[in-house]
């Protein structure tokens, strides 16, 4: 598949889809491309941070600098909001690694193919830092933190892995014949 | 099999599934409203095409609820593009702003207008869809995507969830009231405890609440991580849904053999009024273990505590009392909030009561401040408040600021917080 490489972001149990995008911002429809960067510019904006801690997304700014976040238990709690996963994909996310997943949110992460959700047999936040360097090889099914060298492995991906690697739903049921053809053009 | 795996099975087209399996399953219904419809059906349009139809548009059901009594001009467009979608695709059931057919909060419109119905499956774009569960039938939240699939194809991929049992046996104290019990159940398995998993709600406590109240239970199966609740079918169901609808449907029980996963067993005798404090669903204390706690305003309303009858059980307690901080009140839908002027206490209208009361209400029946919303959104926490609320959810920052801190309790609960200003059990206030 593919290895990404980057910053991590690193957060803890429970952050929930209004921490993820506040509800304010749902009147963001993502379908529409000036929408979709906006609602990726206020990725993670309602997560209380602890003072000297950098946000998500930087002031001014409409991506981020971490392509990888870094998780606890329970990851993506409360709504069914997809603007959740997309609002991190918009802003140049690409994976979440955390210990575990809430339901709809790992459901609508792989339903999208916005970010890859990865979760790990151990809790991993203590071992990363804001700002690290890291590496997850989706083949190997590792995740490697640069700074310290430490390497953890990752659950497989499961039932989501043939949707995943048919890119998201609609690829999925157009390769197993669910609907037909192509996407219109 | 259990009542969730029959429904799956029947909807799946096959005699059997097991927990664990993923099938496609057939849907009843397919609910979406103001903020998740726009994106899922411009998914629809992009992946089956700008001229696509809908599998069924009498299985559609559009109701515009979030973001409805607010300037922001985006949130009107929304209600726009929803518009525009009913008139195209011949919907039916769009439950239009400014129309007398505006209801409001959807998963307690969505019964009123009888949607729900024994055995069928329901998915909606709003994680609250498990309230439905109540009425004996699978439903579950889903996202945009799932939901644009829907739309074109009336099928989705589910994964069939294993089921957890709770059975309360005894009759449920006068001063106790179905928030208290699913907060007390949220506390004990944690907001992941049933991730993944149906919960069947079951016993001679559950089968004596009415049917509001046993959506209260299902409505927060979510804050445990849970796909689904369920509870049994019974008269109190079936005249519910027989009133509202004439389409036939075809409830479920469980099989003498079904299989649990865990099944626990409570004395709802023992049970007592519950919080969950800031900032999480299962973060559980008593609400007489919290009577330090100075409150600066309450909140009641939403699809967990805005139905008519979270209305009478704070109005008992606001009878004949002032109410020491803020108080806001939202009724759910519009049925509820013609109830306020119907429903009498010794003859006395809940809304004099509340007004006697010193609370303030409005009749604007919608989502409102349960998920804070734009700025201008009645009842909004815009700084460092602190809350007692009917809701469902109380993480950092759901009432609006980052700064509130949200305490969860019943409508009883928070009523009697509200006299006092000050965390109260009700039983201090309740005669």
């Amino acid at each position: 598949m593919t290895a990404i490489r980057g910053q991590v972001y690193v957060v803890g149990d429970n952050v929930d889809t209004d921490q993820i995008i506040p509800a304010e911002y749902l009147n963001l429809v993502p379908t529409i491309p000036e929408e979709y960067r906006k609602l990726g510019s206020y990725a993670l904006s309602g997560l209380p941070r602890a003072a000297g801690e950098p946000p998500f997304v930087p002031a001014g700014a409409t991506t981020t600098p971490y392509v990888i976040v870094v998780a606890g238990r329970n990851f993506g709690c409360g709504s069914s909001r997809e603007h959740a996963p997309i609002a991190l994909g918009a802003a140049g996310a690409r994976a979440v690694v955390a210990e575990s997943f809430a339901r709809i949110f790992f459901r609508n992460c792989v339903a999208t193919g916005e970010l890859y959700p990865v979760e790990t047999p151990e809790r991993i936040v203590d071992a990363f830092r804001t700002g690290d360097e890291a590496v997850l090889d989706l083949d190997a099914s590792t995740l490697t933190n640069a700074r310290t060298g430490a390497t953890f492995t990752l659950r497989p991906l499961g039932d989501a892995g043939p949707v995943i690697a048919a890119g998201g739903l609609f690829e999925y049921a157009r390769k197993t014949g669910m609907i037909p053809g192509t996407r219109p053009a | 099999m259990t009542m969730t795996e029959k429904i799956l099975a029947r909807a799946a087209g096959r005699r059997a599934v097991e927990p664990g399996e993923n099938v496609w399953v057939r849907a009843d219904v397919l609910m979406t409203h103001d903020v998740c419809g726009p994106g899922t059906i411009g998914i629809f349009k992009r992946e089956f095409g700008p001229t696509a139809r809908v599998w069924d548009p009498d299985r559609v059901v559009l109701i515009p609820d979030h973001y409805i009594f607010t300037a922001d001009e985006k949130a009107h467009r929304n209600v726009d593009i929803l518009r525009a979608f009913a008139a195209e695709q011949g919907i039916p059931h769009l439950y239009d702003v400014g129309t007398p057919r505006y209801k409001g909060v959807c998963h307690v419109a969505l019964p009123e207008g009888g949607h729900t119905r024994p055995g069928e499956v329901l998915l909606g774009t709003d994680s609250h869809t498990c309230t439905a569960g109540a009425f004996n039938e699978f439903a579950t939240g889903i996202g945009n995507t799932d939901a644009a699939f829907v739309l074109g194809t009336g099928k989705l991929l589910l994964k069939v969830p294993a089921t957890m049992r709770f059975v309360f046996d005894g009759e449920i104290p006068p001063y106790v009231l179905a928030k208290d019990l699913i907060l007390h159940v949220i506390g004990d398995i944690g907001v992941d405890g049933a991730t993944y998993r149906a919960m069947e709600f079951a016993g001679e406590a559950i089968m004596r609440l009415s049917m509001e109240e046993r959506m209260t239970v299902c409505n927060m199966v979510i804050e445990a991580g849970a796909k689904n609740g369920i509870i049994a079918c019974d008269e109190t169901t079936r005249a519910f849904v027989r009133a509202r609808t004439s389409r036939p449907f075809t409830e479920v029980a469980n099989d003498p053999g079904a299989r649990f996963l865990v099944e626990r067993r409570y004395d709802a005798r023992t049970l007592e009024p519950t919080v969950a404090k800031p900032h999480s669903p299962d973060n559980r204390a008593l609400a007489r273990e919290l009577r330090e706690v100075r409150l600066t305003r309450a909140y009641i309303g939403s699809c967990t505590g805005g139905k008519v009858s979270d209305f009478v059980s704070a109005a008992r307690v606001l009878k004949g009392r002032r109410v020491a901080v803020d108080t806001f009140l939202v009724p759910s839908t519009t049925d509820v909030a013609r109830a306020l002027r119907t429903e009498t206490i010794d003859g006395r209208p809940l809304l004099d009561i509340f007004r006697d009361a010193g609370c303030q209400i409005s009749l604007d029946a919608s989502c409102a401040a349960c998920l804070g919303g734009p700025r201008d959104t009645f009842g909004r926490i815009n700084g460092p408040e602190v809350c007692i609320s009917t809701t469902n959810r109380n993480f950092p920052g759901r009432m609006g600021s980052k700064e509130g801190q949200v305490y969860l309790a019943s409508p009883y609960t928070v009523a009697a917080s509200a006299v006092t200003g000050r965390i109260t059990d009700p039983r201090e206030l309740l005669q």
